[in-house]
Order: structure tokens, then sequence, then C-alpha cells
């Protein structure tokens, strides 16, 4: 295989081809997740985003959450590449891929994945709204963990 | 020397990207004290550490030759 499962890239992503690349005679179905850049966030509006990486240790991040799923679906197959850098509205931002021999499973580990990537992989979102600019924290726009600090104990295991 | 990286907002507080700390081994818990003393980066106390490319706890001791990253709270996907 030339192309890697794991990719973060700074050019737009072509959907088909992280598709392909758990493409197997065994599969009976592949999940396939699209995150997009979102306009409006609770009545405010994002102009653009941008995307920072701590590249290598992301990369290494997602084939873990790939080897998770490989052990807790066994007979899947992952394939994620995020993207980086700035990004417009509908833009992809990320794709995740699960093929399995039943459709279950694909369901299920592609909601894993984008789980523990908002959990454990290490790139931040700025949004520039209308009137300025922050980093996200998490999905809820905070910038802070909820219990105020992190708990390592969900990403080392 | 230790190798410190910053990402996000921290790397928006201090100007900069990277830090070179003068230490043969210190614990992480240690080093944030070091740095919020010395630049009043009092966001460290809400991060997670990684050295190495692998997340850490805060009694991890870091040595001289190490990379020692901070990660905000992360916000992919």
């Amino acid at each position: 295989m030339v192309d890697s499962l794991y990719e973060i890239v700074e050019e737009p992503i072509e959907v088909n081809e992280i598709i392909k690349k758990v493409e197997r005679r065994e599969a009976g179905a592949i999940n396939t997740f699209i995150g997009t850049v979102r306009e409006w966030t609770n009545g405010k509006r994002t102009m653009y985003l941008k995307y920072q990486a701590y590249q290598p240790m992301a990369v290494k991040m997602l084939q873990k959450i790939g080897a998770e799923i490989e052990k807790k679906w066994p007979n899947s197959k992952a394939a994620i590449t995020h993207r980086i850098g700035e990004l417009d509205i509908s833009d992809i931002a990320v794709v995740i891929c699960v093929s399995s021999p039943h459709r279950k499973a694909a369901y299920e580990a592609n909601e894993y994945a984008i789980e523990r990537i908002k959990q454990m992989v290490p790139i931040w979102k700025k949004e520039h709204w209308e009137d300025g600019e922050t980093w996200v924290g998490d999905q809820l726009e905070k910038v802070a963990y909820p219990e105020g600090s992190p708990d390592v104990k969900d990403v080392k295991k | 020397m230790i190798r410190i990286l910053l990402f996000a907002d921290l790397q928006e507080k201090m100007g900069k990207d990277s830090l070179a700390y003068e230490c043969d081994s210190i614990t992480i818990k240690a080093l944030k004290e070091q740095l919020k003393t010395a630049f009043g980066l009092f966001e460290i106390d809400h991060v997670m550490t990684a050295v190495n490319e692998e997340y850490a706890m805060e009694d991890d001791i870091v040595k001289s030759g190490d990379t020692v990253v901070f990660i905000p709270p992360v916000s992919g996907g």
C-alpha cells in the first residue's frame, strides 16, 4: 500500500481516495463520515477556520485510534484524514472511513473514531468569527476541559 | 536541554512556538511551575502534556534531550 491510512494534510481532501483505502473483498459495508466547517454556532457566525496540528503526534494518535478500532471491531479497517490550515465554510475538515463485513460495526467504529479524535488527537481549531477570533477548547466552544483539567487516563488507555 | 513546543493559545501568548529549557531532569509538574513563574503562563495548569509524542502524567520525569509538548484542549474533527 502506497498511501498511508492515517494522514494530516494541507490540501483539500478527496473523499473517494479515503474510501478506496478501506475497500476489501470481505467488506459488506463502508461507512464514511465527513466533517465540514459549520457557518453558525449558537448564533455566532464563522467566517473561516484555521486548524493547527502537532503533526507527528497527531498521526501517531490517529494510528492508535485505528488500532483500537481493529481490536474492538475485529475484521474492520479504518482510514482517517484530517486537513489543517485555513478552511472556508463547508470545506471538509476530516474524513473517516471504516469498512467491515457487516454494517453495524462500521457505523459504531466510525462514531468511536470521531469521539476519540475530539478527545486526544493534537489538532486545534481557531474560529474566526464576524467579531473576533478564539482558539476552541472543545465542541461547546469552551476554552477549558470540563473538570478544569484534562483527564490523562482517557488518552493513555 | 529540554525542548518545549507550544501550540494554539499558548503559542500566541508566548509569541513563539518553542522554548529551550536548560536542565538535566525535572518532573512535568515542576516544569509547569517554572513556566508559570518565568512567563506568567497560568493556562498551563489546564493542559495535557506529551513527552516525545506520547501523553504523560504530571509526576513523570523529563530529561535533557526530551521534547515536551503542552497540549491545550484539542478541537479537531
